[in-house]
């Protein structure tokens, strides 16, 4: 009875984190963090600023590797695998586990470009066109671009460039996509097309949304988990559940008082 | 009343300030324009006498010394070749490893090794040509015979351009490199972290995403370098010789058309004659070859660039 509950929520989980510190030099900015992320969903990171968000976030892909001093202790589990273990290499992490920034960020280059430039560095050898059209189809894009590919990325609006982003990282077809706040940079039109696309993505995608929008976390997530930051100013964990619990009853009265708006 | 006497007198010191720095603003422009205008002068009197024709496209570097017919020849050619020669050889080692050592300090140095290795460019940069020059002649050429290659054992002259060239690179690396990292280290952090999101290397970022991004301020440290190399004067008079020879063999001596200048303008020629004049032509040409430069670098930086 034990081994199929584990059996059945190993391959559920998409990533695991146990215990999790992360230190930036001496500072430590994350504390002992423990959280399963649900594959196939939308697990929304909430809190206030300086709690940590971003900084988990971007110890799944092992972006934190790229800041000098930056170090991790704990274990991340990805597909029951260990990201941090010294035989891996981060650059396949961060190609299995993708991820869309805050500022639309897109290369100084044209639109197919932007699409291909993932597939290119690792060797894809299939049909690029093919690869690009279906990658821009995914985020919705392809039918405001389809007429001008070789246009430079930068031609596009902000909400564009950000669905340019995103389908820049799904055309490495990765099982992770990472959104750090990626649509407070938007206008809310252009923010309901990426709330959209990301209830869309989720269907095959595992995403981790790190937001300062409650509305939004509740809008998409399927699992919320709320941070927030101790006495010694480093990150931790307050809880996680279903986003419906989280916002209609969460167990922690610090969570409450955050989605309350009492503070943060 | 007080109150509007101080607000004429202020009126007054901005116009006086305005016009001082217009003044120095339109100093440079007007010694532009003298330069040009004096060498476009001089050189009129040698093209009345010797065919524009005649000059650019001549294979024969004699203005001086009388052939055995007892003529002059005024074919630049030797002269431009040789410049070329030396500025190729330049190139070919400076836009290597100038670029190298600028991926390298943007991308792969640790803040304390940037930090140390930056102040010793400059210093690079700072030595005198002269010093430059005798290195060329008196180590590297010797240093080039020694080499255990038959072909240059056999036929590198004392006066080459060879050792020239290859000093000359050296000489310009610090000009590539500094220029061309500044260009990469303005390159948005975000692009970086885009990339290295996508899997990529630290290789492939710096050569697909950051190089690319930076390509304009890249090329314009090649031109830049290469216009230095163009008009470097002190190095090649030294070492590359006194020959004017239409040749692309980097073993042979050769001359330059700085050094042709600094000949000519040390030697006794009288002041007004043909011969004398030659010094504007080939100045003139000089400045058509650093301002085509200059055109062709805006075009390119133009043409490539990558907005971000």
């Amino acid at each position: 009875m034990t081994t199929t509950t584990e059996s059945t929520s190993s391959t559920d989980t998409s990533l695991s984190v146990t215990h999790l510190d992360m230190y930036y030099g001496s500072f430590r900015a994350l504390r002992d963090i423990n959280l399963d992320v649900k594959r196939n969903s939308v697990t929304a990171l909430i809190g206030p600023s300086g709690s940590g968000k971003s900084t988990l976030l971007r110890c799944f892909n092992r972006m934190n590797d790229l800041i000098p001093g930056a170090r991790v202790e704990g274990q991340v589990l990805f597909n029951g695998e260990d990201i941090y273990h010294p035989s891996i290499d981060p650059t396949e992490i961060r190609l299995r586990i993708g991820m869309v920034f805050q500022k639309p960020n897109p290369f100084p280059k044209s639109i197919y470009d932007n699409v291909a430039f993932g597939l290119r560095i690792n060797g894809f050898r299939g049909n690029m066109d093919e690869a690009v059209e279906r990658s821009l189809r995914r985020a919705a894009l392809w039918d405001e671009v389809k007429d001008r590919l070789k246009a430079s990325g930068l031609t596009l609006s902000g909400g564009q460039q950000q669905r340019l982003c995103i389908a820049r990282a799904v055309a490495v077809q990765p099982d992770v996509i990472l959104m750090d706040e990626p649509a407070s940079a938007l206008d809310p039109i252009s923010t309901l097309a990426i709330e959209d696309l990301m209830r869309e993505l989720s269907r095959d995608y595992t995403i981790i949304v790190v937001t300062h929008n409650m509305q939004q976390a509740a809008r998409v997530s399927d699992w919320t988990a709320f941070m927030t930051m101790g006495e010694d100013r480093a990150g931790y964990l307050v809880e996680i559940g279903d986003t419906h619990q989280i916002f209609t009853n969460p167990r922690d009265e610090r969570t409450e008082g955050y989605i309350t708006g009492r503070f943060g | 009343m007080q109150l509007s006497r101080n607000r004429r007198r202020g009126a007054l010191q901005g116009r006086i300030v305005h016009w001082l720095f217009f003044a120095c603003a339109a100093m440079s422009v007007v010694t532009t324009f003298g330069i040009v205008a004096s060498l476009l002068r001089e050189s009129l009197g040698f093209f009345g006498e010797v065919p524009v024709w005649e000059f650019l496209f001549g294979t024969t570097w004699s203005p001086i010394l009388r052939d055995a017919e007892g003529n002059r020849h005024y074919g630049v050619l030797p002269l431009v070749s040789g410049t070329l020669l030396v500025a190729t050889i330049a190139a070919a080692v400076a836009v290597p490893a100038g670029l190298a050592i600028a991926i390298y300090l943007s991308e792969y140095a640790p803040d304390k090794v940037r930090r140390s290795i930056k102040p010793v460019l400059e210093v690079l940069a700072g030595i005198p040509t002269v010093v430059y020059g005798y290195f060329a002649l008196t180590f590297v050429t010797p240093l080039l015979q020694s080499l255990p290659v038959p072909y240059l054992q056999e036929n590198l002259l004392v006066f080459n351009a060879l050792s020239a060239g290859l000093v000359m690179g050296l000489m310009i690396i610090p000009m590539v490199s500094s220029l061309s990292e500044d260009a990469m280290v303005a390159v948005p952090r975000s692009l970086r972290h885009a990339a290295y999101a996508l899997g990529g290397t630290r290789l492939e970022v710096s050569l697909r995403i950051v190089v690319p991004a930076a390509f304009s301020g890249i090329v314009a440290s090649f031109i830049l370098a290469f216009s230095r190399a163009i008009g470097e004067t002190m190095l090649v008079t030294l070492a590359a010789g006194a020959t004017p020879r239409l040749t692309f063999n980097p073993v042979e001596s050769i001359q330059a058309m700085t050094a042709f200048i600094v000949q000519l303008a040390l030697g006794e020629t009288p002041h007004g004659s043909l011969e004398y004049n030659t010094i504007f032509a080939v100045g003139l040409l000089l400045f058509f070859f650093t301002l085509g430069m200059n055109v062709l670098g805006h075009f390119l930086v133009r043409r490539f660039r990558e907005e971000y």
